[in-house]
């Protein structure tokens, strides 16, 4: 099914993406906000720039962006994959518990904040640029890779990375030792690509880039040690 | 190191009484009373004591007490034994202070200091017994205007609304801050009394789908738990931006408490500490707010109300009005005397205000713009009796949260350890062995007891007001008067002083 958002209202847009049919491309999207939240079972094609909260809540779809994402998509994600041709806003992939988001270019502020994981239910961001401040912000588990590619000269991450992380993994494509990190987060030169490969195979098939040459460059990654930064923030009173 | 805190509380045994059985030994979980076989003697270490009344209560001999202790600082208004003692717990840990359940501060309790009315002469009372008397509350945005069609009939916009049997619900509390029993105990309750339970930030163990009739799910800046099943099994959705016992402060449980059953229900490994931080980052500002809402709305297809919850604090009614034109249908407050199962002292005791101040504020500044009617409005915050709760609704709310008489009322003895896991009653521990102890078969008749006096007791006040709809009670504010109030506080109360 096609479907023209051109001047749509986002609540006309999301009945019509909600119906039956479960192969969808819509057209001239413009900012529409919320489109597939909450659904299960589609293969949609956006054409056009989605407005906030894309694929909040989503479960098993697929859907590929040609175009820009915006702020908190793939928010509390459970399953399902989504492509951005483009880069893409803050907070995405906020409390993402499962599922696979892949941007072809930078992300902003916040990316994968409070991403979980638990037992076999492991959340990905695969982020081709550069990504924003706060990246894995409060990150509890699942992996975020940063591809860091344009910016092979410089630092790929922002300020504040993994502030707060207590799980998941963090790679990063790069020459530079990621600095500056929270005291509980340890850093290491990887030598293991195993969990990193099908990742950025993945994201190849995606987007115009040759893995082997990717997967040939440095990655460090950031996982926190178990030095619990809370574990002696407190002290018990029974008053 | 010397340890310069002195047991706030002494266990008194009355030795011509006790049998030795040490039941006392066995129930308590602070490991306070201690047996020497050598010496067939039974002595407490009083250091540990929290003063919950588990062994008085169960010592079969009645030999047991708890008295406080007359062990003294010298006495200064100023610095307290309280504020000496937490001096030497900081200097000794270098730790910020931490406590449970509601401030035990002196702040002033404005239930107390209002008066309801009732019918004498010249306007009848009724009797609840036998006349009808309806206490069924609707919670959520009402329609502003009624359309009459050409045949007569009328159209009216609907927006989904929980219906309650009377305007009292369980406080959001967690699965991991308290027991499950405790959780299946408030479940079954709320389904027996045609109300609902509040799951709090934990997410829904497995076992309590089957009261999804009966159950608010909330989703708070963790996403601890929140999935399609849990959204759906939700009969309303609600946003905690705050609670009055720690305005501006997340939650975080820590990793100790997280065993198999907290793990597969907040959906995070083992032993992890759950950390749900006071901000959401992708709230920073109403517009954000309604994003959320409506995001909400579109997973679950405009079918649940959505609740935000927020703590009373100081703009509060400014706040409120931009949530309720946030497209949030229902707005809960929660005031500092508010209960918690851990929060830093020091802000659980000074930040915030009271829910009656709170409510009054908000109720007229959503009238004063006109849009009172697109919220629901409901208060916690040591709502302890009926007689709060006649006081909330003529105040203008629509309902309220109980917690901590919910939890009283399974038997909770109020001695504020909750942050210790290690709760004697079964109630706020996930240790198996305590948990056993909360009889969830007794437990939830306890609260259908509680809440069915509480509901009568309400309809018999209504009665005296000669009111019998809970709709003409609500802001109904001439049925209050103040006692010993002054003119701001009566002002912002927006009530009369009572002989005026």
């Amino acid at each position: 099914m096609e479907i023209d958002a051109k001047g749509m209202h986002f609540s006309e847009l999301d009945r019509l993406v909600k119906g039956n049919e479960n192969d969808i491309i819509i057209n001239n999207v413009m900012g529409q906000r919320y489109i597939a939240a909450g659904a299960k079972g589609k293969r949609i094609v956006i054409n056009g720039i989605p407005g906030n909260a894309l694929g909040a809540y989503l479960n098993d779809c697929f859907i590929e962006v040609n175009g820009n994402g915006q702020d908190a998509l793939g928010d509390t994600m459970n399953a399902g994959t989504i492509v951005i041709h483009g880069n893409c806003g803050d907070t995405t992939g906020y409390g993402m518990r499962d599922g696979k988001i892949f941007i072809e270019g930078y992300a902003g502020y916040r990316v994968g904040i409070h991403m979980k994981q638990y037992g076999s239910h492991i959340p990905k961001i695969v982020v081709g640029g550069s990504a924003g401040a706060y990246l894995g912000e409060y990150q509890a588990g699942g992996i975020i890779v940063v591809l860091g590619i344009g910016s092979e000269d410089r630092k790929c991450l922002g300020d504040f990375t993994a502030t707060g992380m207590h799980g998941g993994k963090i790679y990063v494509r790069s020459r530079f030792v990621p600095e500056d990190l929270p005291p509980q987060v340890d850093v290491h030169k990887v030598t293991d690509k195993s969990e990193l490969a099908p990742l950025v195979r993945e994201f190849c098939t995606y987007f115009p880039y040759d893995a082997d040459i990717l997967l040939s460059h440095d990655y460090f990654v950031l996982s926190p040690s178990d030095a619990c930064i809370y574990k002696t923030m407190y002290c018990n009173r029974s008053i | 190191m010397i340890d310069y805190i002195q047991p706030d509380y002494e266990v008194v045994r009355n030795k011509d009484l006790c049998i030795k059985c040490k039941v006392c030994v066995r129930q308590c979980a602070n490991e306070v009373h201690q047996y020497d076989e050598k010496r067939d003697v039974l002595y407490a270490d009083n250091s540990k004591c929290v003063n919950c009344h588990r062994c008085v209560t169960l010592c079969p001999a009645k030999a047991l007490k708890i008295v406080k202790t007359d062990h003294c600082f010298k006495p200064s208004a100023n610095y307290t034994t309280e504020i000496i003692k937490d001096i030497y717990r900081q200097a000794d840990t270098g730790g910020v202070l931490l406590s449970s359940m509601g401030t035990p501060k002196d702040y002033p309790v404005y239930w107390d200091k209002m008066l309801i009315n009732a019918s004498q002469v010249t306007n009848p009372s009724i009797d609840p017994l036998r006349e009808p008397m309806e206490i069924k509350t609707f919670l959520g945005r009402k329609p502003e205007t009624v359309k009459y069609r050409e045949d007569g009939s009328i159209e009216v916009e609907k927006f989904p609304n929980l219906e309650l049997k009377t305007p009292i619900m369980f406080s959001a509390m967690s699965y991991g801050s308290i027991s499950k029993n405790a959780h299946l105990s408030l479940a079954r309750a709320a389904e027996q009394l045609g109300i609902f339970y509040n799951t709090g930030e934990g997410g829904l163990h497995e076992d309590l789908y089957k009261y999804s009739l009966n159950t608010i799910v909330q989703v708070a800046s963790g996403r601890f738990g929140v999935h399609e099943d849990y959204l759906n099994a939700g009969q309303a959705i609600e946003i905690k931006i705050g609670q009055g016992a720690k305005p501006g402060i997340g939650g975080h449980l820590p990793g100790k408490k997280i065993g198999p059953e907290v793990s597969r229900t907040r959906m995070i490994p083992m032993g992890t500490d759950a950390i749900s931080p006071a901000p959401h980052h992708d709230i920073y500002s109403i517009e954000d707010l309604r994003q959320l809402v409506f995001s909400l709305k579109e997973a679950t297809n405009y079918k649940k109300p959505i609740i935000v919850k927020i703590a009373a604090v100081h703009n509060i009614a400014a706040i409120a009005s931009g949530i309720a034109r946030s497209g949030a249908d229902i707005i809960a407050i929660d005031g500092i005397r508010g209960g918690t199962g851990a929060a830093p002292s020091r802000i659980r005791d000074n930040v915030g205000m009271p829910i009656e101040l709170a409510l009054a504020a908000v109720d007229t500044r959503l009238r004063d713009e006109g849009i009172r009617n697109n919220v629901g409005l409901v208060v916690a915050g040591s709502i302890r009796s009926s007689a709060d709760v006649v006081k909330a609704i003529a105040l203008g709310a629509d309902a309220v949260y109980i917690g901590t008489p919910a939890l009283l009322a399974l038997g909770c003895h109020l001695c504020r350890s909750c942050h210790a896991g290690k709760c004697n009653w079964g109630i706020a521990t996930q240790n198996p062995e305590l948990v056993r102890r909360l009889n969830p078969d007794i437990g939830y008749k306890r609260l259908v007891n509680l809440v069915n006096a509480w509901s009568h007791e309400i309809m018999e006040m209504m009665g005296g007001m000669g009111i019998n709809s809970i709709e003409a009670l609500r802001g109904n504010r001439l049925m209050l008067r103040g006692i010993g109030l002054s003119e701001k506080e009566l002002e912002i109360l927006g009530i009369k002083h009572a002989g005026e």
